[in-house]
């Protein structure tokens, strides 16, 4: 747990964050100000959320006359994915290791009962 | 509402208490969970974690037996968790009959303040499988 990038885990650990991901995603590079139209936050929420983004390198921004324009790290977010998805993995493992050690406890008492 | 970072369930065939006993003691929960669990679990109570030759601090927050358990951690060595510096890990237990309990497991981050409650609601309901899950898909990495 300790060797997971921690800024990158609360970069995306954020609903406002992931949708402007989500956002960038599908619409490829697009700028500040019509994401703020696409999100329930303010605009200085959003260049707030952008600056973060951009500190973990998620997305890059370049300036074009008095816009900013944002886009995907596409390498950076397939790792940052991909942490998350062994992250996940780790609690699949174990919720099934509680499976297995309280099926057996249970089947153990069972036949402890049985036999007094 | 917390925000979901991870979310996912088991069904186990036995009784809700042997499952609430495998979940929260420390003997046992260097079963599933960690090699050392140094920890006494009660709310507030503060305690470490071992994997390995890694570690870090835990702080127990909610105990309900038999159905709810929650804990922080990852937060830095020394400082208080809070939402802002920490994982909150629920794990919460449904008896679904005499000897079968689900058992959910959700890992979240901050909460959720700069969002109106509907909208919170509605962006919650549509990724409630994760943001593991939902950042694997806009990356397009196939999850395990």
């Amino acid at each position: 747990m300790t060797d997971v990038d921690e800024e990158l885990w609360s970069a995306v650990g954020d609903v406002s964050r992931l949708r402007i991901l989500d956002l960038l995603v599908e619409n490829g590079e697009v700028t500040a100000s019509w994401l703020s139209g696409q999100v329930p936050i303010s605009r200085q929420a959003v260049v707030k959320h952008l600056a973060t983004l951009e500190h973990v390198r998620l997305i890059s921004r370049r300036k074009q006359g008095r816009e900013v324009l944002c886009r995907i790290d596409d390498a950076r977010l397939e790792q940052a994915a991909q942490a998350m998805a062994a992250r996940a993995a780790g609690w699949n493992r174990r919720l099934r290791a509680i499976k297995r050690l309280a099926e057996a406890i249970h089947a153990d008492e069972q036949r402890a009962s049985e036999r007094s | 509402m917390a925000e979901l970072l991870i979310a996912d369930e088991i069904v186990v065939e036995a009784p809700i208490e042997v499952v609430w006993r495998v979940v929260t003691n420390p003997e046992l929960m260097t079963g599933w969970f960690a090699d050392v669990v140094d920890l006494v679990i009660e709310p507030g109570a503060r305690g470490r974690l071992r994997f390995g030759d890694q570690g870090g601090p835990v702080v127990v927050e909610e105990v309900e037996p038999p159905s709810r358990f929650t804990f922080r951690w990852n937060h830095p060595e020394g400082s208080e968790p809070l939402a802002g510096n920490s994982m909150l890990v629920a794990f919460t237990l449904a008896a679904e009959g005499p000897e079968r309990t689900r058992v959910r497991v959700v890992e979240s981050g901050h909460e959720l303040t700069a969002w109106p409650d509907a909208e919170k609601q509605r962006y919650a309901d549509e990724h409630r499988e994760g943001w593991a899950e939902f950042l694997a898909r806009l990356a397009g990495v196939v999850l395990p």
